[in-house]
């Protein structure tokens, strides 16, 4: 397995090698899921979208749907417009969508399609709404996508309409449906009003029913983000996935963006409940803070499962900072802590929390598997904490895999599981404490195993 | 059924309703011409389609499996990506021969490569690759925005050739070329049969074949070679599922060569018996009577007594050895019916398995096929060139002129050419039943529909259908990837392909799809003044 990958580090300038990050496009069609009764639409060839939808469905084991504009070389030539009105029209009459959330691809982008006008010119029935964002894949990554699409939402849709409607924005971030749910279960327990967007719960883990719906009851309603402009404050999740667009928000409609980590782990939780709590003078509740407690409870009791143990956290980056501030309150060590999406902030913010808890680790943006697979031939760690593509190095390397984050494709159920709030947290201890152990009782000699542990 | 299907249609506004009709058809047998589909032409923009673009055709499927070679994607990072480790072609080395399979190259351009051009980047991207791998070989296969920023991927491809010493072929395989995968596997069949097949001189056995659009999928290409060997071929290649780059340029060497998937490789086997003189026969390694005419009809090619008895030999052992469990499952399949849409062949080839089930095919459709898929090669010459055909080069071959041979007389090739597919598909519709449905590019609107229609018990596509299929409570088999299982093919194939269908229309969770308390009463003792 990866028998090619030499231990000597070999510096590279031109060729990724097993990247860590995909396109801007597919972030952009999950965010655009993410809206009740939406279509995302591919404005390229007609493989970005197969790829995109492929992609997701994999992750989620759920239908996607998307269209494309088609484009053949003469649309690649003389421009994709033609083929965006027409797409729109028929998607319209075929679909029935109450909105199309169009993304560009390289090729549009390339060519310099001008959305807005083509939009402009298409026939959307009345009520109907058409909404875009650039999402150039030779920029960012598909972390990017996604921000520029909730972004895209947001100046297309929110208003301030000088009614406040008291409400708190949560802009969740990259995150799988099961974590979105999670958020929205801490927010109702405490009482609060919010308007999530996007909201991929009750779409892409929508239940068996027998009948299959086009359009599943989840998503964000369209009225819902038009009165995001009227809400008391964004909080969003994550500054690659979630900043752009509460920043956004701040300038069209004067919401006021507040940044926060995504809320993975016990930290970054109890900063999510009280920046809601100190916004809305809703106290926190008896019921979340007994699951605060069972965590900690269990962190004490269990820290000699993990304390100390090295590992490499890879991923996108608001889940992988917020990874590394948990792994370091388990007391285990991020050796190495890489992402594949390019940002110099990711670098400062892992590198402050690495230092502060004194660990000497190697932090990288922009990095790609083959970097992280490298830096482990020269020091193996203990466990890879990171998506289904950290297989090959588990399995090379002979070091367990957690898997956390986007993709997960060889593994079921973890769309529908959270990773946030403390009922996320108390899963990745458990996630990471068997791995470990599962380990270790494989590698106990007979008169070593223990019953108990 | 015609009723049925003008009222699903008539839901399309009319230039989509215009388009769509020419795709669909209902076999009717006994109509006085033959039947003719429309195929291989644009997807209207808007339409929820399956298919894919050039770049998969070319990297995703026909080159992507080559394991010896860095297939390096030019572009941005996505491509490269979603190719990477996603098709299934499996490889497996020996000794030190490289494998790179499990590996993902990209030039990951960023915008100012976009604007500034990627050629710098891509030479480095070369250099890098050479200095860590050391390859015989690299292709280089551009994305969408190369072709649009005139990056001049052949002039790399040519100095890196001379700087390193070492084969680089570059592949224009912009997504947007074409109107789906097709014009892909063309550019990627154009570029094997100019550089890399009739480079190699590997003395050849007895009975030497090439085995052209086979991929290994789920380890298919190792169970139709297992099977092959014990008869007593010499597989001199395979194209190119487990292939190698070393292997290809030995394929002129073989006497015939036998195809799988027609669609996707049927441009090197016709090109070769042009240049090299070398037969193709159609074979279909997908079900247990398929599989078996297959081997006889390879055996009549070489028309040698000890070859046809081992042969017969070889089928017996191996249908002894499955059918019994072949017919334990039978009973569970027998009387279902399916609806298929795959590919540019499986959808034909799937036939024939089921039918060695016992389950009828209702719907079958080709995601990316042409004419002659669906009707024969017959029709070749009636097919209509347009503007997007015309965009994917078709080379002019001359017979070589040391490697042209004639395996056959001609005598022997009209004597056997009724009896065996010599150079010739029939395609998929000649076999299909009577009132089933044929339907070219299905679409979302059109599978959702038809399923309601129809009601197959198996929905056969991909996984963008798959849990559409399943929220509907219909099973659904990936064609494309197997749902990770494999292989299917030949006959120990044919028992994990049953075993697989068995599970999923037997599997309890069925059962649970309607609560229990929509179906029974839930208000006890309150009936008293019911009714």
């Amino acid at each position: 397995m990866l028998d090619f990958t030499p231990k000597e580090y070999v510096d590279r300038s031109a060729l990724v090698i097993n990247p860590a990050k995909t396109c801007q496009p597919v972030g952009a069609m999950y965010a655009a899921l993410g809206i009740h009764k939406c279509l995302p639409h591919s404005h390229g060839s007609q493989g970005c979208c197969a790829y995109h939808r492929k992609f997701l469905t994999r992750n989620f084991r759920d239908p996607v749907m998307a269209s494309t504009s088609s484009f053949t070389e003469g649309a690649a030539v003389f421009g994709g417009g033609t083929n965006l009105k027409t797409a729109i029209r028929n998607i319209f009459s075929i679909y029935d969508p109450d909105i199309v959330a169009v993304h560009t691809t390289c090729l549009s982008e390339t060519i310099g399609d001008d959305i807005p006008t083509f939009v402009m010119e298409a026939k959307v029935p009345e009520g109907k709404v058409v909404i875009h964002a650039n999402t150039p894949s030779y920029v960012g990554s598909h972390v990017t996508g996604f921000s520029n699409m909730v972004k895209g939402m947001v100046k297309y849709l929110a208003q301030n309409s000088k009614t406040p409607n008291g409400k708190v924005n949560i802009i969740p971030g990259f995150i799988n449906p099961g974590d979105m749910r999670e958020i929205k279960r801490i927010l109702k327990a405490m009482g609060i009003e919010f308007i999530m967007f996007p909201d991929t719960s009750g779409v892409l883990d929508a239940p068996m029913t027998g009948k299959y719906d086009m359009y599943p009851s989840g998503g964000t309603k369209i009225q819902d983000l038009i009165d995001s402009g009227n809400s008391k404050e964004t909080i969003a999740f994550g500054s690659f996935a979630s900043a752009d667009g509460a920043f956004e928000l701040e300038k069209k409609c004067k919401v006021p963006a507040k940044v926060l980590k995504t809320p993975i782990g016990i930290t970054a939780t109890d900063e999510f409940l009280m920046a809601v709590s100190r916004l809305t003078g809703k106290e926190i509740p008896q019921e979340l803070e007994e699951e605060r407690g069972q965590v900690v409870d269990i962190m004490v009791d269990c820290h000699y499962h993990y304390h100390g143990k090295k590992v490499a956290i890879f991923g996108d980056p608001d889940v992988v900072a917020a990874l590394t501030e948990f792994t370091l309150s388990m007391g285990m060590i991020p050796k190495y802590v890489l992402t594949g999406t390019p940002g110099e902030a990711f670098e400062r913010e892992v590198r402050g929390m690495l230092s502060e808890a004194g660990v000497d680790g190697k932090v990288k943006s922009a990095g790609d598997l083959f970097t992280l697979h490298q830096w482990i031939k020269e020091e193996p760690v203990d466990l890879l904490l990171g998506t289904t593509y950290g297989k090959y190095i588990s399995k090379a390397e002979d070091i367990p895999l957690v898997r956390i984050g986007f993709p997960v494709l060889d593994r079921s159920v973890h769309s529908y599981l959270p990773i946030t709030g403390y009922k996320g947290a108390m899963r990745i201890i458990e996630m990471i404490s068997n791995a470990l152990l599962d380990r270790q009782d494989r590698d106990a000699a007979d008169e070593d195993l223990e019953l108990i542990l | 059924m015609k009723d049925k299907l003008n009222k699903m249609l008539e839901k399309y506004p009319a230039a989509v309703f215009k388009n769509r009709k020419e795709h669909i058809i209902v076999k009717e047998a006994d109509s006085e011409q033959p039947q003719s589909i429309t195929a291989n032409t644009r997807t209207v923009p808007g339409i929820i389609t399956n298919r894919g673009c050039c770049y998969a055709g070319c990297k995703g499927v026909v080159l992507g499996p080559l394991r010896d070679a860095v297939v390096l994607t030019h572009g941005p990072i996505g491509c490269g990506y979603y190719t990477w480790g996603t098709r299934r072609n499996k490889g497996r080395t020996e000794g030190d021969e490289l494998n790179l399979l499990n590996y993902c190259f990209s030039t990951d351009l960023q915008e100012g490569d976009i604007v500034f051009g990627g050629e710098k980047k891509l030479r480095q991207a070369i250099t890098e690759a050479v200095e860590i791998f050391k390859p015989k070989s690299i292709m280089i296969c551009s994305t969408c925005p190369v072709g649009l920023i005139g990056d001049d991927i052949n002039a790399v491809a040519n100095w890196a050739q001379k700087e390193y010493g070492i084969q680089v072929l570059a592949f224009s395989c912009e997504g947007y070329k074409g109107v789906s995968q097709s014009g892909g596997h063309h550019i990627a069949n154009n570029g094997l049969i100019k550089h890399i097949i009739g480079t190699g001189e590997r003395a050849v056995g007895k009975y030497s074949i090439n085995l052209l659009g086979e991929y290994n999928i789920g380890g298919d290409g190792w169970e139709i070679e297992r099977v092959l060997k014990k008869i007593g071929y010499d597989i001199v290649s395979v194209m190119t599922g487990n292939g190698t780059v070393e292997e290809l340029k030995n394929a002129h060497m073989a006497q015939l060569n036998v195809v799988q998937c027609h669609r996707s490789i049927n441009y090197i086997g016709e090109m070769m018996q042009t240049k090299y003189g070398t037969d193709w026969i159609k074979v279909n390694f997908i079900g247990i009577k398929s599989t078996m005419k297959s081997l006889r009809d390879m055996a009549v090619y070489f028309d040698d007594p000890d070859l046809m008895a081992r042969t017969e030999e070889v089928i017996a052992e191996e249908f002894s050895e499955i059918a019994p469990i072949m017919e334990e499952y039978k009973k569970i399949c027998q009387g279902k019916t399916a609806a298929l849409f795959v590919g540019g062949s499986r959808a034909h080839h799937y036939q024939l398995l089921l039918e060695d089930l016992g389950v009828e095919t209702v719907l079958a459709g080709y995601e990316f096929a042409h004419r002659d898929d669906y009707e024969g090669r017959e029709v070749l010459s009636t097919i209509k060139e347009d503007a997007d055909s015309k965009n994917i080069e078709s080379l002019d071959i001359e017979p070589d002129s040391t490697h042209y041979r004639v395996v056959l007389s001609q005598e022997r090739l009209e004597k056997i050419k009724d009896q065996i597919p010599l150079n010739y598909y029939e395609g998929m519709m000649k076999q299909m039943k009577n009132g089933s449905l044929v339907v070219d590019d299905l679409n979302h609107f059109e599978t959702e529909e038809l399923l309601k229609i129809l009601k197959p018990d198996i929905f056969c596509s991909g996984i963008k259908d798959k849990y559409v299929a399943h929220k509907a409570g219909i099973f659904s088999k990936q064609l494309h990837s197997y749902d990770y299982s494999g292989p299917y093919a030949g006959f120990k194939g044919a028992v994990n392909f049953a075993r697989d269908i068995a599970m999923g229309i037997t599997t309890p969770s069925w059962k649970y799809v309607i609560p229990p308390w929509k179906t029974q009463p839930m208000l006890e003792g309150s009936l008293i003044g019911g009714k």
